[in-house]
């Protein structure tokens, strides 16, 4: 009787997914990018992975420590082997290190997490140590990122050979079948996966990018999970009662940046009578409080984005490496917020553009419109500008604007990644602030950030990250909004371990226990 | 005539240089491409070699010296997405948009000229009225909103298509067909009629308005006053004669077919080249644009081309003009 269900079991064991991005690459190294990590992670492995909440866990590296300041040892995992047979060993992973920064035309490669690996040590075939410069306390972090190819089977292999097929071989809990480019992947089951066997003999992995036509998927039971739920039809899916939804905390801060780069004459500020200012009032911290505390976060989580969000005044959610216990989203006040103005010399305020995205995240033009009627009413006159992602971010990366929306995914899920890349000082030699397009630049923070970055002792570079991430808001280096829910939904009957990082995987779905 | 074929050759090759030009100012003008592919964690020397390894370092003539000069031994550059060569990702995502336009057509004149020809032969009619209304819907309803309105009643309501993508398909001289299965079909209905619609709305029109000035013919009356019988006197004398016009103007619509196609694809998940262009413009790969454009250019041009000289052939006029 038991083995009559467990068959009558196996034949449903296939799923299919609807994702709303496209993937565009299957070579793990040739293009960094949510969905490819996706599928990255079910057909490959890295030394470490990140459970659903962000934090390191073995992968296969099965443990790891740092045995002096500059070297990091990493024990791997006996007997895994790739799609092919092949044996997985140190030399794979040094294979695997030499490739990654050499992938030829890669528009975004994944060598920012290599690049501090100095020499590769192979200590014996499941032994490897890594020598780095300097201290390195991000490498086992930094590592989840890059997916080991074996030695034998990669050598020559180009990101044609893996779009095709024949290279897409890995060590992960699923061998791909087919690629359709644009269309559908098709997977089944890796029967020899080192780890806890996904429950699905098959799964087709379906990109529909029409928000609209993805829900319309879903509810003909062409799909069984989509992701990407958009947050108006959040309400109508949850009440439906053939489906069921996931959702957890993400990690993407939305948040406002503002022109610090220039001291005066800040292209998109004027006075009242649209005269230009000399002064950039952008610069003084009374000014930012005031645009911080005119914003009612609770507001645009409740009713712009319908729950979808919470309120946030730092860059993490709360239980995340990093995340400042007490630093709550600031509370909207506008009558102190005039004060602030009128003690920074603008009793009267003055006009300022708000630039945003009208095709990123969710609602975006929509909550640039609602922040520009709390700074009016506070008395900035606001202009709100939305464009589309492709031109506006190429205007915020030239400092065009003086005010804009912007969003950052930490997908480490720790503090020192919004840090080095929003708030600590552009410098090209050191690769920090790159992502700092107000040029915010406090040389408190980049001390405490630098020191955090030499830290090994994780008790100790959580407190120095703190302290940063403190030091920055009380600064108001930028004006922090809120952090996204991620949202999946699926036929009911199947339950899903959301993940906080975005990615949507078919390990992570199985059918829910029998009551 | 052979001059009158340089001729035409040499000012197709021209118009296709200054598009060339026109098409690449235009797609290097909008946004950074770096910017929006590049990992948001990438710090600044990866930022500079992603601009180096997609040759955006070099001055915009260079890189349009650089495209023209690959491009005449037919490598349209390959894409920044997929690192594969754009002009091969366009052609393998072709025929889904060919089959999915002639399947369109089809469905257009399959309904269209019954339709158009009732309303023409009856214009009195209630039902022709309501088929003349219904052409208007045709014409106006916005083709992005009647797919999904077809997906909810026959994908999510009845249940009776699949909502979205391809199906199974069929691999024939190499591409892969969809219309060959029955699965394959089915996934083909619903955007083959949303993309027919305006089509058919058109066929509508067309036939009717040319049935009703060919009844009042006085070959038409001929042939009634000689007793043949009405389904004679409709079908052959009368249908062979409107058709021209039909055919006519439903080719010259092919083009444009295509080129609407991109809404019915992206709302249907049809992995055409509408959907292809679409993801490409919302990632600037530049190169996957500019080939999509020369390639429609180009498919403009020939088609001028044929016509001109098929003009020539049938017209000597046409020849003395260029003569002259």
């Amino acid at each position: 009787m038991a083995a009559c269900l467990l068959a009558g079991g196996a034949a449903a064991q296939t799923l299919t997914m609807g994702v709303g991005a496209p993937v565009t690459s299957l070579d793990p190294h040739y293009h960094q990018l949510s969905p490819n990590t996706a599928v990255a992670h079910m057909i490959f492995g890295g030394l470490t992975m990140t459970d659903s909440h962000a934090r390191v866990v073995a992968g296969l590296a099965e443990s790891w420590r740092a045995v002096d300041e500059t070297t990091w040892e990493f024990r791997l995992r006996p007997g895994v082997r790739f799609h092919n047979g092949g044996e997985f060993t140190a030399e794979d992973v040094a294979f695997t290190f030499q490739r990654v920064p050499n992938v030829p035309n890669s528009p975004s490669s994944y060598a920012i997490y290599t690049r501090p690996i100095r020499q590769v040590e192979i200590v014996d075939p499941l032994t490897l140590r890594l020598r780095t410069a300097a201290p390195y306390p991000l490498m086992p972090t930094d590592l989840a990122s890059v997916m080991i190819l074996d030695r034998e089977t990669h050598a020559q292999a180009t990101t044609e050979g893996f779009n095709a097929g024949p290279m897409a071989v890995g060590t992960g809990p699923f061998r791909m079948v087919s690629h359709r480019n644009g269309d559908r992947i098709e997977f089944e089951r890796n029967e020899a996966y080192w780890g806890t066997k996904p429950h699905w003999q098959r799964v087709t992995y379906r990109m529909i990018t029409n928000d609209a036509a993805r829900t319309a998927a879903l509810l003909a039971g062409d799909v069984e999970v989509i992701d990407q739920v958009p947050t108006s039809d959040l309400a109508k899916l949850r009440a439906d009662q053939r489906l069921t939804l996931a959702e957890v905390t993400g990690l993407r801060l939305i948040f406002l940046s503002l022109d610090h780069s220039r001291a005066e004459n800040s292209p998109q500020v004027a006075d009242n009578e649209g005269r230009p200012i000399q002064q950039n009032p952008l610069k003084d911290v009374r000014v930012r409080r005031a645009l911080s505390i005119a914003i009612d976060r609770a507001a645009i989580t409740e009713r712009i984005m319908e729950g979808s969000a919470i309120p946030s005044g730092q860059f993490l959610p709360e239980g995340a490496f990093g995340y400042l216990p007490g630093l709550a989203a600031p509370r909207a006040d506008a009558e102190a917020a005039k004060k602030l103005l009128a003690e920074a010399g603008f009793p009267n305020g003055f006009r300022l553009t708000l630039s945003g995205p009208n095709d990123r995240y969710p609602n975006d033009a929509r909550i640039i419109q609602a922040i520009g009627q709390m700074w009016t009413r506070a008395g900035i006159r606001t202009t709100v500008e939305a464009q589309p992602w492709t031109s506006f971010v190429a205007r915020a990366a030239r400092q065009d604007l003086s005010a804009f929306l912007i969003g950052w995914g930490t997908s480490s899920g720790e503090a020192s990644n919004p840090l080095r890349n929003l708030v600590a000082s552009f410098d090209r030699d050191k690769g920090y602030g790159a992502s700092n397009r107000g040029r915010y630049s406090n040389p408190e923070v980049d001390r405490l950030i630098d020191r955090a970055m030499q830290e090994l002792d994780d008790a100790k570079r959580e407190e120095l990250l703190r302290q940063a991430s403190r030091v920055a808001f009380e600064d108001v280096g930028i004006i922090p909004l809120h952090i996204q829910k991620n949202a999946w939904a699926m036929r009911r009957g199947l339950v899903m371990d959301a993940r906080a990082d975005e990615l949507t995987r078919a390990q992570d779905v199985r059918p829910a226990a029998p009551r | 005539m052979t001059v009158f074929l340089l001729r035409r050759l040499l000012q197709a090759v021209g118009v296709v240089l200054a598009m060339s030009l026109l098409v690449f100012l235009g797609v290097y003008a909008i946004g950074d491409p770096v910017e929006i592919l590049i990992s948001p964690e990438a710090d600044q020397i990866e930022r500079e070699r992603a601009v180096k390894a997609l040759g955006l370092d070099l001055p915009l003539w260079q890189q349009y010296l650089v495209f023209l000069g690959r491009a005449l031994q037919g490598d349209l550059g390959r894409s920044f997405v997929f690192n594969e060569p754009a002009l091969r990702l366009i052609l393998q995502r072709m025929p889904a948009t060919l089959e999915l336009a002639f399947g369109a057509t089809i469905v257009a004149l399959l309904i269209g000229l019954p339709l158009g020809l009732y309303a023409g032969l009856r214009p009195k009619s209630a039902l022709s009225q309501g088929i003349m209304a219904g052409s208007i819907l045709g014409f106006s309803l916005p083709t992005f909103w009647v797919g999904l309105m077809l997906i909810m009643v026959f994908a999510v309501q009845l249940g009776w298509l699949p909502s979205t993508g391809r199906g199974e398909t069929v691999e024939v001289l190499g591409m892969r067909w969809s219309f060959l299965t029955r699965d394959g079909l089915a996934h083909m209905a619903m955007p083959a009629l949303n993309l027919a619609l305006f089509k058919i709305s058109l066929v509508i029109r067309l036939t009717r308005a040319g049935v009703r000035e060919t009844m009042l013919m006085d070959y038409v009356k001929f042939a009634r006053a000689k007793g043949l019988s009405p389904a004679r006197v409709t079908f052959v004398h009368v249908f062979k004669n409107i058709l021209i016009p039909v055919v006519t103007v439903v080719g010259l619509e092919f083009g444009g077919t295509i080129a609407f196609s991109v809404v019915t694809e992206s709302v249907f998940a049809w992995p055409g080249m509408g959907k292809l262009i679409i993801d490409s413009i919302n990632v600037l790969d530049r190169p996957v644009m500019v080939a999509y454009l020369m390639i429609i250019v180009l498919l403009f041009i020939t088609i001028n081309l044929v016509v001109d000289i098929t003009y020539s052939v049938l017209d000597p006029r046409v020849r003395l003009e260029g003569k002259a």
